[in-house]
């Protein structure tokens, strides 16, 4: 690991002026990402700059009933608050699908935002990787990447964001926040990471020298009527190999409002919006259900290994959608039981 | 002027301050081990996967595989030395040894602390991944073996002694619940 700095701040404007003197720092929130990567030589940040004592570690609620979530919140709190599971429990279960109990008492909101992906060829500094080393090659087009991205990707990078609760927050249209020292600035979490393209290596649209301060989520009724579903290699503690975000508002028979994010299929939590249009205003059958799911995966580009994941996403749009409509939402959104 | 590569810190372990100089790349762990004499913790996969060197920091637990030892200074750190009462073993120590929660123990110090911090998390109502309805109008989940289960996920037993593990972590949460019950 090479040798660094390590400076802890307890202020925002403390923080911005250390990030914005030095381009070699990086902010350690839990660490749980950063801190490994170190050691594998992946990152090699020159100075750290310790965030994780900002006060930005509350969860308040807005007019509306929206949420706003402080940065420096962990995974743990988000996932037990209130107010998260009673408006969206979408997000508190992708949050507990999440790494462990150990992991999510360290993690933070900004940097579950910033993890990097787990594809094996950009944790092996000995292997070429177009997002470690722009120009290098992606080993994993023609190597290993059953687990690798069907949408979104590009000839330069095929890997997947591994974030649960960002699926989450791209379902219910969540707003990241960040100071810069020439301000503040938003970033609506579609806009939040950018294309594959031919540029892996540039992960997000934040400027250089941000710091996230936090994650605002708008008031969404259907939410409450929301869950998140994680397929994995074994029962739990490991990524996710397809998951999905699903809200569901249907009255007389017809789709009100629906909302629909995929996770560990793109190099970015994937929000369905094609599935969307197609549901909405429709009814909620499993006729439509797949039909939606067909509309969203038609761009999809499997390679030899992952076309699995596919099927398994339709699978799991039908499933999802089938069991929200089935579900009694006057029981799940009147919030009377027990 | 680049910023200087280690610190002179204090750490507060098991109710005790510790002095000592740290290049800032020291873990948690290593310090704990190699440092500070204290080798009850476990390295074992040291990239946060296995969770034999779990600790509580600030009563919560965390891997300390991936906490450095710089970072952590200012907080509370419970080791699997500091969780008994003087000679009384702790009601999850206990319960470990009443079930054999375990073959070889090298996991055992990290399930052990992992298992004192599922029982506080379930305490104060924290849902998990197998709760079916996270809301809170729904209550607390039992601690059912498949909750247990999960919860203790983050903890990895090569030698397979998790049926005991449960059973263990299940008797200390009911033990607990019982003193809890006859306090009240």
């Amino acid at each position: 690991m090479r040798e660094f700095g390590y400076r802890r701040v307890h202020d925002v404007p403390g923080a911005l002026a250390l990030l914005g003197a030095d381009p070699d720092a990086r902010c350690l929130g839990g660490g749980t990402n950063l801190v490994d990567l170190m050691k594998a030589g992946v990152e090699r940040p020159g100075l750290l700059i310790d965030v994780r004592e900002l006060p930005l570690d509350r969860i308040a609620a807005t007019d509306g009933g929206g949420l706003r979530i402080g940065a420096t919140v962990t995974n743990s709190d988000l996932a037990a608050h209130p107010e998260v599971r009673r408006r969206y429990p979408a997000l508190a279960q992708a949050v507990l699908a999440g790494a462990s109990g150990q992991l999510r008492n360290m993690a933070t909101v900004g940097g579950n935002l910033l993890q990097r992906t787990r594809c094996g060829y950009f944790t092996d500094p000995a292997k070429p990787c177009n997002k470690r080393i722009p120009g290098s090659g992606c080993p994993a087009l023609e190597g290993e990447h059953h687990n690798h991205a069907i949408l979104g990707a590009s000839e330069h990078c095929v890997a997947v964001h591994p974030s649960d609760m960002g699926v989450a927050l791209a379902a219910f249209d969540a707003v990241v926040s960040y100071e810069t020292v020439d301000g503040p600035g938003e970033l609506p979490l579609a806009e939040f990471y950018l294309p594959v393209g031919e540029t892996p290596h540039l992960e997000t649209a934040l400027p250089p020298g941000a710091l996230i301060t936090g994650v605002t989520l708008p008031p969404a009724p259907v939410a409450a009527h929301s869950r998140y579903r994680k397929v994995r290699e074994r029962a739990s503690y490991a990524f996710a190999i397809g998951s999905i975000a699903a809200a569901l508002d249907v009255r007389d028979g017809v789709i009100r409002d629906v909302r629909l994010a995929f996770g560990a299929v793109a190099s970015r939590p994937w929000r369905a919006r094609e599935a969307e249009r197609v549901l909405t205003g429709g009814p909620a059958s499993a006729e439509a259900f797949a039909a939606a799911a067909d509309a969203e995966l038609a761009a999809a580009e499997a390679l030899p290994h992952n076309g699995y994941k596919v099927t398994l996403m339709r699978n799991l749009v039908i499933a999802m959608l089938s069991e929200l409509a089935e579900t009694d939402p006057a029981e799940l959104n009147g919030g009377t039981a027990r | 002027m680049a910023p200087s590569t280690s610190s002179a810190i204090t750490l507060n372990i098991n109710g005790e301050k510790h002095a000592l100089p740290v290049d800032h790349r020291t873990t948690l762990l290593d310090a704990l081990r190699e440092h500070l004499d204290l080798t009850g913790t476990k390295k074992g996969c040291d990239h946060g996967q296995c969770g034999a060197c779990t600790v509580l920091l600030d009563g919560r637990r965390a891997v300390s595989c991936l906490q450095l030892a710089v970072a952590a200074e200012g907080r509370e750190i419970t080791t699997i030395e500091g969780v008994a009462d003087g000679e009384q073993l702790h009601p999850v120590q206990q319960a470990f040894l009443d079930l054999d929660g375990y073959q070889c123990g090298y996991c055992t110090p990290g399930q052990i602390c992992s298992a004192i911090a599922v029982i506080e998390e379930h305490a104060a109502g924290w849902p998990s991944a197998v709760t079916d309805d996270v809301r809170p109008e729904a209550g607390p989940p039992p601690l059912t073996a498949e909750e247990i289960r999960e919860r203790m996920s983050g903890n990895l037993c090569r030698c397979g002694a998790y049926v005991s593990i449960v059973q263990a972590v299940a008797q200390a949460a009911e033990a607990e619940q019982k003193t809890k019950e006859a306090a009240a």
